[in-house]
């Protein structure tokens, strides 16, 4: 289980593919069946206006914390074998990855649910706050679309 | 005898201020701390509040030493 911020772009496969050679060397190949991966992008429209940047605030100790508090509920609810979460923070481009959310367990059925699990609430309970930049300024990011 | 207020997000910006310390009187709710550190009665609607890095409501009581946060509703992902 790892959870890691990063101030600077990264890049989501290449994550993937480094905590899963990790898995590999603490369980041993063969263990899982499913791989569950899910990226966010940043997107350069949002509520009809043109977005040329934003700024991803967080607060210090309590963001890892949270994010760590929801991928141990996702182990608990579902076999999962180990979980992996990467968030942006900081000044953010369009097309940049924002977060990224991968699940490792036997079978595809937990590794989707889990998967969605800690993105969801990801979405409602882990304290980030989106600033996005727009020709008429700066503009707080008011609630997250929907699913 | 000191509790630390930190403000993110919208809040911050609005107030002018990240963080505040108030002296420590027993028996505050967050609701109070609120009031004493921003000098507004009310606390927004949908305002998220913490008490050391975990969730709270706006009646938990604080204690001597701790650290309450208090923040508009999450949009990360």
């Amino acid at each position: 289980m790892a959870v890691y911020l990063k101030n600077g772009l990264f890049d989501p496969f290449k994550e993937v593919q480094q905590h899963q050679q990790q898995l590999e060397a603490n369980i041993g190949k063969g263990q899982y069946g499913a791989s569950a991966v899910f990226i966010g992008s940043m997107r350069d429209f949002n509520e009809a206006r043109n977005v040329s940047s934003m700024t991803l605030e967080y607060y210090p100790g309590m963001t890892e914390s949270a994010l760590e508090v929801i991928c141990q509920e996702a182990k608990e609810k579902w076999p999962v074998l180990d979980t992996l979460v990467v968030h942006r923070v900081g000044d953010i481009q369009p097309n940049d990855s924002i977060v990224l959310v991968a699940v490792w367990s036997a079978h595809r059925g937990a590794a989707y649910d889990a998967n969605r699990y800690i993105m969801e609430a990801l979405k409602s309970r882990a304290p980030f706050w989106k600033k996005e930049t727009t020709a008429s300024g700066g503009h707080w990011v008011e609630k997250n679309t929907p699913a | 005898m000191a509790i630390t207020v930190k403000f993110f997000a919208r809040l911050r910006e609005e107030l002018g201020m990240d963080e505040v310390q108030l002296d420590f009187v027993a028996g505050l709710t967050t609701q109070q701390v609120w009031q004493n550190a921003t000098r507004q009665e009310v606390l927004p609607a949908k305002t998220l509040v913490a008490i050391n890095q975990q969730y709270a409501s706006e009646q938990s009581l604080v204690k001597d030493n701790d650290e309450v946060a208090f923040f508009p509703p999450v949009t990360g992902g």
